[in-house]
C-alpha cells in the first residue's frame, strides 16, 4: 500500500471532533451548533473577561462571538481549528466593545504595551511549598484576579490564552493576529511579571523583600538590611 | 549557559524534559543546579502558571450561563 494512503487514513482518524460538528451545522443541524456553544461558552466568557475586565461586556461579548461565528460559519476555512477561529471573533469582539466604552477611540491588543517591569526578576525569594493553602478560596481568586489585571492587556491576553486556556503559541499568534516571536516575548513578561508580583503573597516566611536582582546591580538603590 | 540565556527560554514549554535536544536539557540542568536564582524563578514560574491554570478567577454561574445559552440559540434559529 502506498504510504501516501496510510498517512491519509490516519488523517482522517485524528480528524478534530469539531469539524464534524461543524458540518452538521452547515448542512442545517442547529443541536450541532448548541453543542459547541456548550463545549466553549466558559471558555469564550473567561477570554472576554481578560480582555473587558468588565462582568457585563463578557456577557455581551460572549453573545455577540456566539452570533458570529454562526452568521459567518460559511466562511470558517477549517485553515485553523473552530476554538482558534471562535476565540479570535471572541477577540475582536472585545476589543470593540472595550472602543465603544472609550467612545470611539481605537483600541488594539497592543495597547498599554510599554513596560520594562518584569523582564528581569528581581524578587528571588522562594515560595512557601504550597503557598495558596494560607488563603481561602475567594482571598485566593482576589489575589489572582487583582494580580493579573494589572499586567498590561496584551500581556495579560497572551497568557490567558497561553497558559490558562492552553491554546498553543501558533493557535494563540492566530487568535490574536500577531507573529509567533512577538507572542513569545509577551508571554515570558506576562509570566515572569505574574510570578514576581506573586511572589508578594507567595514568598516563604523570613524570606527577604526583593533588593535588585541580587547579583548585579543595586538599580534602585535599596539596601540589604 | 548565562542566567540571560536561561530566562529567554521561559517563553515557552516549561517542560524541558520533553521537548528539548538531550545537548541543551544538559546545559539547563546544569545551569539549575549551579544558580539558585534561576531555579527559583523557574519553579515559581512554573507554579504561577499552574495556579492560574487550576483556579477560576472568572466564573460564570450555572443560571447566568443557562440564560445566556439560552438567548444565543434563541437568535441562532432565527439567523437561518
Amino acid at each position: 500500500m502506498p504510504m501516501s494512503t496510510i498517512q491519509s487514513v490516519a488523517g482522517e482518524n485524528e480528524q478534530h471532533p469539531d469539524v464534524a460538528l461543524v458540518e452538521r451545522v452547515r448542512a442545517g443541524d442547529v443541536s450541532a451548533y448548541d453543542t459547541l456553544v456548550r463545549k466553549y461558552e466558559r471558555q469564550i466568557f473567561r477570554i472576554a473577561q481578560h480582555i473587558t475586565q468588565n462582568r457585563e461586556d463578557a456577557e455581551d461579548v460572549m453573545q455577540d462571538a456566539f452570533l458570529k461565528a454562526y452568521e459567518k460559519l460559511e466562511q470558517f476555512q477549517g485553515n485553523s481549528k473552530f476554538y482558534t477561529w471562535l476565540v479570535r471573533i471572541a477577540v475582536n469582539e472585545s476589543l470593540m466593545r472595550l472602543r465603544k466604552r472609550r467612545t470611539g477611540k481605537m483600541v488594539s491588543i497592543d495597547e498599554d504595551l510599554e513596560t520594562e517591569e518584569g523582564s528581569v526578576p528581581r524578587d528571588l525569594a522562594d515560595w512557601a511549598p504550597n503557598p495558596e493553602q494560607n488563603y481561602n478560596q475567594a482571598e485566593l481568586a482576589d489575589i489572582l484576579r487583582k494580580t493579573i489585571q494589572g499586567l498590561p492587556r496584551s500581556f495579560r491576553v497572551v497568557f490567558a490564552l497561553r497558559d490558562v486556556e492552553g491554546l498553543s503559541t501558533q493557535e494563540t499568534a492566530e487568535a490574536l493576529d500577531l507573529s509567533v516571536p512577538a507572542v513569545k516575548s509577551r508571554l515570558l513578561r506576562a509570566r515572569l511579571q505574574l510570578r514576581e508580583r506573586l511572589s508578594r503573597y507567595f514568598r516563604k516566611a523570613g524570606q527577604p523583600l526583593p533588593v535588585g536582582d541580587g547579583r548585579a546591580d543595586a538599580q534602585d538603590g535599596e539596601v540589604e538590611e | 549557559m548565562t542566567c540571560t540565556e536561561f530566562l529567554a527560554l521561559l517563553d515557552d514549554e516549561l517542560e524541558f524534559d520533553r521537548t528539548m535536544a538531550a545537548e541543551m536539557r544538559a546545559q539547563i540542568e546544569t545551569h539549575l543546579h549551579d544558580c539558585e536564582h534561576c531555579e527559583v524563578v523557574f519553579n515559581t514560574t512554573r507554579r504561577t502558571i499552574e495556579i492560574y491554570r487550576s483556579h477560576e478567577i472568572y466564573e460564570l454561574p450555572n443560571d447566568l450561563r443557562e440564560r445566556l445559552h439560552a438567548a444565543i440559540m434563541e437568535k441562532c434559529k432565527g439567523c437561518k
